[in-house]
């Protein structure tokens, strides 16, 4: 029988260690609702996924009040609209359109994003999913809770540059559109390589083609549990460092666990995965970067933050699978710098610079994330920046990301604030050197060697 | 059965037992353990009670339980068992 100790101990975590169950994210297949008739295609997209999610919210909260767990957002994941819309968007206005009713219909059942304004490019794109990806300004500018992400490139299929030297433009124009919330749009936008079909997280959510018609995804948290952990072994070797993250990554996760099967059964939709990631908040105590500073670094950044980083990930992961039947999604630690008070800190400090960021994502999930970065840095830098993280993903088998903000009208050392969950950044320096003729070669980089397994 | 813990925390003054007790028996609640303890000055009390009997929707007890808390002065939490056990037993 539960104890008192065992008791105060969850509640400990919950009430001052900010554990929560990030998100609950309702995956829901548009496959059906295809049509060459754009207004018959808005019509069946709002009521597919309103019906779908209409309790997906009073359902959450109910969880929330009766395992007394937070469960911060409820969100909606669905299949790529450039699958969906290819049919009947002639204009990127027409794609807009898409992006406005999925906009309505987060409104209107009070989930705060909906993910998949998407186009899957890894190899290469159909007229559909450049006209996707060209009306994506528009749509995230005119739109409040849309994000919309881009698959660029897979171990499997290589880099597609020309997508890349793409997204460079589009993110700049994307903060363009948004400049007068200082480029916000950017913050729903982000590029992957290996993306996955079952992230919970945004921006990046989609629901994959490979997935069933609606599933529950969960994503965990819990930065300021680990950290707590953390501090009662100070001055202990790494074997003992190694054991309390994976115990406490293994709590963590099954309260992630229970809370996606009690949705799954109320919502009557199946489940899908739970998604490990160390999920950090811009609230004090509920950082990643804290958590490296307590494993035995002055800042995120200085020398052997890479080899921290790649030991919290990697035993979040082994305590993690065993707490949960099916993992999947993004599942490891997130370093995002406006999302986190400890990385904002360090790159105040001038501890933390884009090349080490750049390094971290080498061994964790996920990648550049929400780095504000110069508004007159040039598109080609950009898809630089982007080719460099795709080369890594590519070519270590893993998901990396990219969710630059090029925040127009600002530059180094001045702040930006983008509120809520999304937090405030300092703007980052960038390598301005050129790399245009690189980015205009045009084509694609091929798979590399090790993607034949076959 | 299904099972619920009910955890009180805060500073210890006469009469915080009976007055949950009370609630608890007023709605068809049975209490099927308790255990406390007094680290610091602080009251801290856990009970494990039945919930199959009442009538009562379980969020409306997790609010009235918090709002007995609050004019009791202390911290009343009313969670489903099950998060306990997932936590802390494989």
């Amino acid at each position: 029988m539960i104890n008192i100790f065992e008791v105060a101990e969850t509640n400990q975590m919950i009430e001052k260690e900010n554990l929560d169950v990030r998100t609950i994210t309702l995956g829901i297949s548009l496959l059906d609702c295809i049509d060459s008739d754009l207004n018959k295609l808005n019509d069946k997209i709002y009521h597919k996924i309103y019906d779908a999610a209409k309790d997906l919210v009073k359902t959450g909260e109910e969880i929330s009040r009766e395992f007394g767990i937070p469960i911060v957002n409820k969100r909606i994941s669905v299949t790529p609209i450039a699958l969906i819309g290819g049919a009947a968007c002639q204009t990127t206005e027409d794609f807009a359109s898409i992006a406005r009713t999925l906009d309505k219909v987060a409104h209107e059942v009070g989930v705060n994003f909906i993910g998949g304004y998407s186009a899957q490019v890894s190899k290469g794109m159909t007229p559909a999913d450049r006209l996707l990806i060209e009306s994506i300004p528009l749509a995230l500018s005119t739109t409040e809770r849309v994000c919309s992400s881009v698959n660029l490139g897979s171990t499997k299929t290589g880099i597609n540059m020309d997508a890349v030297k793409l997204m460079g433009e589009i993110i700049l124009q994307t903060a363009e559109y948004t400049k007068e919330d200082d480029s916000l749009g950017c913050a729903k936008l982000v590029v992957f390589c290996n993306a996955p079909d079952d992230n919970p997280f945004m921006a990046g959510a989609f629901h994959g083609v490979t997935e069933e018609d609606k599933i529950i995804n969960v994503g965990v948290s819990g930065p300021g549990v680990v950290k707590t952990a953390l501090s009662k072994v100070r001055g202990e070797n790494f074997e003992v460092l190694c054991e309390t993250i994976k115990k406490t990554a293994f709590k963590v996760t099954r309260v992630g666990q229970l809370v996606a099967q009690e949705a799954s059964k109320r919502l009557n939709v199946p489940f899908g995965i739970v998604d490990l990631s160390l999920a950090p908040t811009p609230a004090v105590g509920d950082s990643v970067a804290e958590i490296l500073c307590e494993i035995g670094l002055e800042y995120a950044g200085a020398p052997g933050t890479t080899a921290a980083l790649a030991l919290l990930n990697d035993q979040v992961k082994k305590g993690g699978v065993m707490a949960s039947s099916y993992v999947g999604g993004l599942s490891g630690a997130f370093i995002p710098v406006s999302e986190d008070q400890g990385m904002i800190d360090a790159v105040i400090a001038g501890a933390l610079s884009l090349e080490k960021l750049e390094a971290m994502t080498c061994v964790c999930s996920v990648g550049l994330d929400m780095i504000a970065i110069p508004g007159d840095t040039k598109a080609t830098t950009i898809s630089g920046i982007i080719a460099d993280e795709m080369a890594i993903g590519m070519i270590n088998q893993k998901t990396t990301a990219v969710r630059l903000i090029p925040v127009i009208g600002k530059g180094v050392g001045e702040t930006v604030e983008f509120g809520g969950l999304l937090g405030y950044a300092p703007i980052m320096p960038v390598n301005n050197f050129s790399c245009a003729d690189f980015i205009n070669r045009g084509g694609r980089i091929p798979a590399p060697i090790h993607s034949f397994k076959n | 059965m299904k099972r619920t813990i009910i955890t009180v925390v805060g500073k210890d003054t006469v009469g915080i037992i009976a007055k949950v007790c009370t609630y608890l028996a007023k709605n068809d609640i049975n209490i099927l353990d308790i255990s406390q303890t007094i680290v610091q000055g602080y009251f801290n009390m856990m009970m494990i009670v039945d919930t199959n009997q009442t009538s009562r929707h379980f969020g409306d007890i997790v609010d009235e339980l918090s709002a007995l808390g609050e004019e009791i002065g202390v911290i009343i939490k009313c969670q489903k068992e099950e998060i306990f056990d997932t936590m802390h037993r494989i």
